[in-house]
C-alpha cells in the first residue's frame, strides 16, 4: 500500500459519496444517503491512512528529508479535503441532516481531484525558514477553521436555495420535491452560526500560531505581508458575522451572503495570495 | 414628537451601536485589500515604473503605498477601537449585575420570560419539599440559594456565571493586542546587520535610514556555513556560530544561530536572516616540481604572489566556485626564473588534469575556502509580551463566549390548598437548544422525583 493510491481511493470514495448525494437529493430514499455517509466515512479513513502513509514515507526517503505532511501546496489541499469531510461528520452526528452532505463533500472532492491531477505531489525537504513545530499548529489550525467555513458556505447555499423558493410559493406551504429534503431555513442558519463559531476561534489561533512563528523566525509578528492581511480580511468578515447576528435584520438572507463572501475571502487568501500575490508564504505555491 | 438628543448622548449611542461595529468591521476587510494589490513601501522610482505621474501623485496622496500606517486606516482602527471600548462600557455594567448579583426571587413576570418552565402540585409540607429540592438541584445541576419571602420558598441555581465574561475578555484583548502593538513601534525597532566571518559588530542599521543604532555590546561572527540536501540545491540550513561580547566580556560563546532558533542578548533578538560571500577566497593549491617530484602544499588568496620550489612563483588571477559546470576552478599565472608568464585553468574536479601540460610544474586545486558574511535580522520589540498576553486571552475569552453558557434554575415552593405548588423554569444565557434539551431531561428527572 503506497499513500498515493490511498489517496486515490479517498478520492474515489468520496466521488461516489458526491454522486449518491445527489441521487438521493433526485429520489430522496433514505438509503442512498446513509450508503452515501458511509462512503465518506471510507474515505475519511482511507484518507487519514494516506496522510499517516505519507508521512511514514517521508521518513523512509534518503537525506533526512522527514515531516509532517504539510509543508507544500499539494499536501495542504489535501489535508484541507480531509479537514473539511471531518469537520462535515461531526455537524452530521449532531445535526442528523444528510442533505446537507450534498453541498459540503463536493467540496472536498474538488480539492482532492486538482491535487490528484493538477500538482506535484513529490515530498520535498524542508527549507529552513518551515522546519519549525510552528508549521504543524498553524497548518491544522488553520485549515480546521477553513473546513468550518467551507461547510457553513455550503449551508448557506442551500438556505438561499430554500429561502428564495419559499419565498416565492405562498405561506404556509412547505417548499415541495427536492426542497423537502433540505433541513428547515431555520437549522440551516443555526448550522451556518455554529460551523462559523466553531471556525473563528480556529481562525484565530490559526492567525496566532502563524504571527508567533514569524517572530520567532524573523523576528516580526506582524508585516502586513498580503497572506497575514487576507487572512485578517477573513477575520474581520466573520467578525462582522458574528456580531451581525446580535442585530436583526442581520440574520438569515444577509447572514447566509456574509458567510459565501467570507468562503470567497478564504478561498483566496488560501490560493489566491500564492497564485496571484507575492510575499512570504510563496513556499505553499 | 421626537425628543432631539443631547449631542454629547448622541455621539455615545453612535460608539455604542453595533450597526457602526458591523460597518467598521466591513470597512476595515475592504480597505485592507488595496495595500495587498498596491506593493508597500516601495521607492518612488519603483513606483513610477508601475503607475504613470499622474496615478503615482494620486496614490501617494491617498497614502496607498503605507496605507496600514496612513492616517486613514489608522482613524478606522481608532473608530473600531472607541466602538469597542463603548460597546463593553455599555452592556458590561448590567452584565456584572447579572453574573455577581444574581435575581434570587422570580415572580410571575419573570417566570413568563422563560421558554423552558414546568409546574407539579405534589402533597406534603412546603418544608419537605423545600428539602427534597435543594437536593434534586444540587444532585442534577447546582446547590441552590434558599429565600424564604411570606411562606413562600424560592431556589436559585446558577452555573458558570463567568461564561458572561467571555465576551468582554476578548474584546479587551484586542486594546491589549492594540498597546502591546504601540509599545513596540514607540520602543522597539527592527534593524539589520551583515557581519563578515571573524569580524566584529557593536551596531546595526534600521529599515529605511541611514543612522545606525549603537547595541551597547558587540556581537562577532566566528563561522557562517550553509547546507544543501543530499543531491539537490534546496538550502537544508543556514548556521551562523555567534558569540556576544559585553564590556570585554564574553557571554556566549559561538552560539549556533539557525533560522526558527534566534539569539537574544538584554531584549536584542538576532535572526538568521541573509548570507553572501565576501568575494575573499582562500584556495589550497598542491604544487609539484616535476624535474624533483617536490610537493608543496599552499593556501593563497586571490592576486596574492607566492614562491614555487625551484625559483619561480605563482598567483591566482581569479577564482570561481562554478566554473562554467565544471565545479570550483582557479585561473593560476605562474612567473618563471626568467620572468616568462603562462596562465592556465585548475578545476577542483579534475586534479590530473594539469598534470598533462607539458610544463615544470603541475598544480591541483584541493580546497577552497569562501569568507563569508552572515545577514543578520535585528529585532527590539519590548511590546511583543504585551501581544502575546493579548493573544492568549482572546483564545481563552472567545473560547468561553462561544461554547460556555451561563445557566439558571429558578424554583418556586409555596403552598396551594393542602397541597404544596411547585415551580420550576431555567433560561441559558447563550445555546438555547443545548439547554432546552438538558431542561427535558431534568423534567423527566423531577416528575419521577416528586412522584415518588
Amino acid at each position: 500500500m503506497t499513500s498515493s493510491l490511498c489517496f486515490n481511493l479517498a478520492t474515489g470514495a468520496y466521488f461516489a459519496s458526491m454522486v449518491l448525494f445527489v441521487v438521493y437529493l433526485a429520489s430522496r430514499i433514505n438509503g442512498t444517503a446513509l450508503l452515501a455517509n458511509l462512503l465518506a466515512y471510507a474515505g475519511l479513513a482511507v484518507h487519514t491512512a494516506a496522510i499517516g502513509l505519507r508521512w511514514y514515507e517521508s521518513y523512509q526517503a534518503p537525506g533526512g528529508v522527514g515531516h509532517a505532511p504539510l509543508s507544500n501546496l499539494y499536501e495542504s489541499v489535501v489535508f484541507f479535503a480531509w479537514t473539511i469531510i471531518l469537520i462535515y461528520l461531526i455537524i452530521d452526528l449532531k445535526y442528523r441532516q444528510r442533505a446537507v452532505g450534498a453541498f459540503v463533500v463536493p467540496f472536498a472532492f474538488v480539492a482532492m481531484i486538482w491535487a490528484q491531477l493538477r500538482l506535484n505531489d513529490s515530498i520535498e525537504p524542508l527549507v529552513p525558514a518551515l522546519q519549525s513545530n510552528w508549521l504543524t499548529y498553524h497548518v491544522i489550525t488553520c485549515f480546521l477553521g477553513y473546513a468550518a467555513f467551507a461547510v457553513a458556505c455550503g449551508v448557506s447555499i442551500m438556505y438561499l436555495i430554500k429561502i428564495g423558493k419559499e419565498e416565492k410559493t405562498p405561506s404556509n406551504n412547505p417548499a415541495g420535491g427536492v426542497l423537502s429534503i433540505f433541513p428547515s431555513t431555520k437549522i440551516l442558519d443555526d448550522i451556518n452560526y455554529k460551523a462559523i463559531m466553531i471556525g473563528f476561534p480556529l481562525l484565530s489561533l490559526g492567525i496566532i500560531t502563524g504571527a508567533a512563528w514569524a517572530n520567532y523566525a524573523w523576528g516580526t509578528y506582524w508585516s502586513w505581508d498580503p497572506k497575514e492581511t487576507w487572512s485578517l480580511i477573513v477575520w474581520f468578515i466573520y467578525a462582522a458575522f458574528l456580531h451581525a447576528r446580535f442585530t436583526r435584520g442581520w440574520v438569515g438572507r444577509k447572514a447566509a451572503w456574509l458567510s459565501i463572501i467570507g468562503f470567497c475571502a478564504t478561498i483566496f487568501c488560501y490560493l489566491g495570495v500564492n497564485l496571484i500575490l507575492s510575499g512570504l508564504h510563496s513556499y505553499g505555491g | 414628537m421626537r425628543e432631539k438628543k443631547n449631542p454629547i448622548d448622541a455621539l455615545w449611542d453612535f460608539f455604542c451601536s453595533l450597526r457602526l461595529t458591523i460597518v467598521t468591521l466591513i470597512l476595515l476587510a475592504v480597505t485592507s485589500i488595496i495595500g495587498t494589490v498596491i506593493q508597500q513601501n516601495l521607492s518612488p522610482e519603483e513606483y513610477l515604473q508601475e503607475y504613470s505621474e499622474g496615478t503615482y501623485k494620486l496614490l501617494d496622496s491617498l497614502q496607498f503605498f503605507d496605507m496600514y500606517h496612513s492616517w486613514w486606516f489608522l482613524a478606522l482602527l481608532g473608530v473600531f477601537s472607541l466602538n469597542l471600548i463603548a460597546c463593553s462600557l455599555k452592556r458590561f455594567p448590567r452584565v456584572w449585575k447579572a453574573a455577581t448579583e444574581p435575581v434570587l426571587i422570580a415572580d410571575d413576570s419573570l417566570f413568563q420570560t422563560f421558554s423552558n418552565v414546568d409546574e407539579h402540585l405534589v402533597s406534603g409540607s412546603v418544608d419537605d419539599v423545600k428539602n427534597r429540592m435543594e437536593t434534586f438541584l444540587r444532585q442534577r445541576f447546582a446547590g441552590p440559594i434558599v429565600t424564604e419571602k411570606d411562606g413562600v420558598v424560592h431556589l436559585f441555581s446558577q452555573k458558570m456565571p463567568y461564561a458572561r465574561f467571555g465576551v468582554y475578555v476578548t474584546h479587551l484583548s484586542i486594546l491589549i493586542i492594540f498597546i502591546g502593538a504601540i509599545i513596540g513601534s514607540l520602543w522597539g525597532y527592527k534593524a539589520y546587520v551583515n557581519i563578515v566571518e571573524g569580524s566584529t559588530e557593536s551596531r546595526v542599521w534600521p529599515r529605511g535610514s541611514n543612522a545606525p543604532i549603537d547595541l551597547g555590546f558587540s556581537v562577532r561572527c566566528d563561522e557562517f556555513s550553509v547546507s544543501f540536501y543530499e543531491g539537490s540545491d534546496r538550502p537544508k540550513e543556514f548556521k551562523s556560530l555567534l558569540t556576544v561580547i559585553d564590556d570585554g566580556k564574553v557571554i556566549t560563546e559561538r552560539r549556533p544561530v539557525i533560522v526558527n532558533d534566534p539569539l537574544s542578548y538584554k531584549g536584542i533578538t538576532f535572526y538568521q536572516s541573509s548570507y553572501g560571500t565576501t568575494g575573499d577566497t582562500l584556495l589550497k593549491i598542491k604544487a609539484t616540481l616535476k624535474s624533483t617530484g617536490e610537493t608543496v602544499d599552499l593556501t593563497v588568496r586571490q592576486g596574492q604572489q607566492v614562491a614555487l620550489p625551484g625559483g619561480a612563483s605563482m598567483r591566482v588571477l581569479n577564482f570561481a566556485p562554478s566554473f562554467q559546470n565544471f565545479g570550483p576552478g582557479a585561473r593560476l599565472e605562474v612567473v618563471d626564473a626568467g620572468g616568462n608568464r603562462t596562465s592556465f585553468l585548475v578545476l577542483k574536479a579534475f586534479p590530473g588534469f594539469d598534470a598533462q601540460r607539458n610544463t615544470d610544474y603541475s598544480f591541483t586545486l584541493s580546497d577552497f575556502q569562501q569568507r563569508y558574511y552572515t545577514g543578520l535580522q535585528v529585532a527590539k520589540d519590548p511590546g511583543v509580551w504585551v501581544v502575546w498576553l493579548g493573544c492568549t486571552l482572546m483564545v481563552v475569552g472567545s473560547m468561553v463566549a462561544f461554547f460556555l453558557s451561563h445557566r439558571r434554575i429558578w424554583v418556586t415552593i409555596q403552598p396551594i390548598g393542602k397541597k404544596v405548588g411547585v415551580k420550576i423554569g431555567g433560561a441559558a444565557h447563550r445555546n438555547q437548544p443545548g439547554f432546552e434539551l438538558f431542561f427535558d431531561e431534568l423534567k423527566k428527572n423531577l416528575k419521577s422525583e416528586l412522584g415518588s
